[in-house]
């Protein structure tokens, strides 16, 4: 054996080095992608006309993550030409600077919600919910009927609003106190709904008017 | 007289059984969601039954429950045979078994009402991680200080596989879930919008790369020496492999992110990673199947070298795609298509599940004490798996590229020629296809548990004796390691 083996060797014969070695190793990959992401996130402010979701698009967004929604459906426009044709403009950073966690998804077993705000009715919207095949008669989506009968969390809400605005979401006292009426009242699916509607309209800078043309598809 | 140290087989044991079991559950879930997609009333309208509540049941259950409880017993066996000494703190392994069991069943039975934190691959919510990071810790204390007491000097290099996993997810784990808790149904995660995107993505894709790749390799490094009873092609080949898979795969989460909002530069670097990727994996998968040279003929009689040897053949399979599907051009077709599922089962179906039913197979006799009671049985479900995971990838792979082609289908004028519901439609019976494919795998499944059932109650009935550590003076080499009987 190679006399310069032998470094390489006590590796292999000490559980420490071998140990300290391969954290090291693994730790290279993780910092050079996500620390300058740290830094440049920073620098992703929120334009000044889009404010985060108000107490019900909140709670809808609640909605949406805790049934799943995310694992049949993106919130993510790519930059590509087809993608734009189908679902609008391309989804940029600043639109889910509020989004923890974010939503963009990995799978399309549905189509792209990134820009469904103001594409169908509130109406729509309930009967599609409730029963997809009601209006798409093909559709494979669950029934989301029962979301009619569970209230919404208030208590629970305001912890949420709280917790982001340590964070640095720009909710005041005043907007977290309020959150409970707001709410009052009103079913998950109200809330999930006003969330929809408000995709690609609410969570996008009014300066990017290119984003609000919902193409057909 | 000095009582004579003996193998702690006992929370092996115990692991085979609940990898076993989990494995039943986590495709009994798939095979239920499968079908769901297809005939989407049978969840019967009840809401932990939804195909996007229960999902995560399947991902989470397949991943961590079955694979994990079959990498934490594998790495309690071979940490111990390769370093001829028994495993360190016996109550703690202990621990390190329940508090896993523990862990699973929270999130198995929280994730289906709502308690998630839509992370995907890390859906269960804050208190559930903290039991899973106080598991992990104990399994790395356990794992380490075994190897530490080892009397051969030379640490195998299966052990550095199962290192390498430990500590990365350990790490990962942390990272990702770090998160402000609201109530016991929701946390608020630290991060936000593209940075969150990068983290997310940053753990699943080494959650594939250290649970799916190096804790399923240090298994292969194992078992297949051991099956094939020759030593490794290449012990050299195999270490260096080691540090080019552990530094290379951090670096390629960023091909989950292809053409979005994430920083152009980001995108590049994780494709060039993921070609550099192919080649420490080819290396691996060579080394494997090349210590078959020359006893080839054991495939005839022996299904657990046959799982072996295909799962090795989808490994190889399965990072070709993905370096493929890396490539941005590539991506753009195959990314929220089927595509990714189908690359997803080849990898899993093919290469996760193979090799750990082949190791279970390898493994169970020498826990057990027994021969395994069917032989004709392994060889049905060798034969079952193999067809139901054809299936299942090649009905995907179609769909996923049919789906992609209508995505980007533009006429001359340049509008859109197929609705999205028009792409649904066509690629529907596919997933009726998928289903059959996953029912095939799943009796393959049921034939193995009834199949270890008999020959552990044959053990039982004839009193397991504890295997005792060879205590003689190791010599150093490669083949006593790889070889060693027991
Ligand atoms: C009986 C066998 C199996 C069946 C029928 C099955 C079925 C499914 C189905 C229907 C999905 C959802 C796909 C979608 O959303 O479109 C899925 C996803 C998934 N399965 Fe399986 N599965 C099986 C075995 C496994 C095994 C053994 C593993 C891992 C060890 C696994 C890992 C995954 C993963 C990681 C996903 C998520 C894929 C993604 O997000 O792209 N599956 N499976
Ligand atoms: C050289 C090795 C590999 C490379 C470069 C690679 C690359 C990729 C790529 C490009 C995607 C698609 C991402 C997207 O468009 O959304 C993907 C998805 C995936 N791959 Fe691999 N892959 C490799 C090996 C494996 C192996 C061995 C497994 C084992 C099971 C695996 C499991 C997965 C999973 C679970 C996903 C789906 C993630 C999700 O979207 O939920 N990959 N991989």
């Amino acid at each position: 054996m190679s006399s310069r083996y032998k470094y390489f060797e006590a590796i292999e014969k000490h559980a420490w080095l071998l140990g300290i070695l391969t954290a090291i190793f693994l730790s290279f990959g993780g910092l050079a992608e996500v620390l300058p992401l740290f830094v440049a996130a920073n620098k992703v402010e929120a334009p000044e006309d889009v404010e985060p979701y108000d107490p019900l698009r909140l709670a809808g967004f609640e909605t949406y993550v805790q049934n799943g929604c995310y694992v049949c459906h993106s919130q993510m426009i790519r930059h590509l030409g087809f993608e734009t044709a189908r679902y609008g403009q391309h989804s940029t950073a600043e639109e889910s600077v509020y989004d923890r966690p974010m939503q963009w998804g990995s799978k399309r077993t549905g189509p792209d919600l990134a820009r469904v705000g103001g594409k169908y009715t509130d109406e729509w919207h309930r009967e599609h919910l409730k029963d997809p095949r009601s209006v798409v008669p093909s559709s494979n989506m669950p029934r989301y009927n029962w979301l009619e009968d569970k209230d919404i969390d208030a208590k629970r809400l305001q912890g949420s609003m709280r917790a982001m605005q340590r964070l640095g979401a720009p909710y005041t006292d005043e907007d977290i106190e309020q959150a409970a009426k707001a709410v009052e009242g009103k079913t998950q699916m109200d809330a999930l709904i006003a969330y929809l509607q408000g995709l690609g309209i609410k969570n996008t800078p009014k300066s990017n008017p290119k984003a609000k043309e919902v193409p057909a598809s | 007289m000095q009582t004579q140290e003996t193998y702690n087989d006992h929370v092996v044991r115990l692991f085979l059984l609940a990898s076993v079991v989990w494995g039943l559950i986590g495709m009994s879930v798939g095979v239920f969601i499968a079908a769901e997609l297809y005939w989407p009333n049978i969840d019967l309208n009840f809401p932990a039954l939804t195909f996007s509540r229960l999902r995560p049941d399947h991902t989470f259950g397949v991943i961590f429950a079955f694979g994990g409880s079959a990498l934490m017993g594998t790495c309690f066996y071979v940490v111990q045979r390769t370093g001829h000494v028994r495993l360190a703190y016996s109550k703690l392994a202990e621990f390190v078994f329940w508090g896993w069991q523990l862990s699973c069943v929270l999130s198995m039975l929280t994730m289906p009402f709502g308690l998630t934190q839509g992370k995907e691959y890390a859906e269960p919510e804050w208190w559930i991680d903290i039991l899973i990071a106080i598991v992990w810790v104990a399994f790395a204390v356990v794992f380490f200080a075994t190897l530490a007491r080892r009397r051969i000097r030379h640490i195998y290099v299966a052990n550095w596989y199962y290192g390498a996993f430990i500590i990365a997810v350990g790490m990962m784990h942390v990272v990702n879930n770090l998160a402000l808790p609201v109530a016991m149904t929701r946390s608020v995660p630290i991060y936000s919008g593209v940075v969150d995107a990068m983290v997310q993505w940053w753990y699943g894709h080494n959650a594939v790369a250290f649970i799916l790749t190096a804790g399923f390799l240090g298994m292969m490094y194992y078992f297949v020496p051991r099956q094939a009873q020759r030593p490794l092609w290449s012990y050299r080949f195999s270490i260096i492999n080691f540090w080019a898979l552990i530094s290379v795969y951090m670096w390629a989460g960023a091909h989950h992110l292809m053409y979005t909002a994430l920083p152009d530069w980001v995108q590049s670097v994780g494709m060039a990673f993921s070609l550099i990727l192919v080649m420490p994996s080819w290396g691996s998968s060579a080394n494997g199947l090349l210590t078959f040279n020359g006893v080839w003929h054991k495939l005839k009689d022996d299904a657990a070298a046959k799982f072996m040897v295909l799962s090795l053949i989808f490994y190889g399979a399965a990072t070709m795609e993905g370096s493929i599907m890396a490539v941005k051009t590539v991506n753009t077709l195959s990314h929220y298509t089927e595509w990714t599922v189908a690359h997803v089962h080849s990898g899993s179906l093919g290469w996760v599940a193979m090799i750990t039913i082949g190791s279970l197979y390898a493994m169970a006799p020498r826990v057990l004490g027994q021969e395994i009671h069917s032989k004709k049985a392994m060889e049905a479900h060798f034969w079952l798996h193999l067809c139901g995971t054809l299936i299942y990838v090649i009905a995907m792979w179609s769909a996923g590229i049919i789906q992609g082609l209508m995505w980007r289908e533009i006429d001359a004028d340049g509008s859109l020629v197929y609705s999205f519901l028009a792409s649904f439609e066509t690629i529907k019976p596919f997933f009726a296809l998928r289903w059959f494919g996953g029912c095939l795998v799943l009796t393959g499944m049921v034939l193995m548990a009834w199949n270890l059932w008999h020959t552990a109650s044959r053990a039982r009935r004839e009193t397991l004796e504890p295997i005792p550590v060879p205590t003689s003076d190791p010599v150093y080499g490669e083949v006593e390691t790889q070889a060693s009987p027991n």
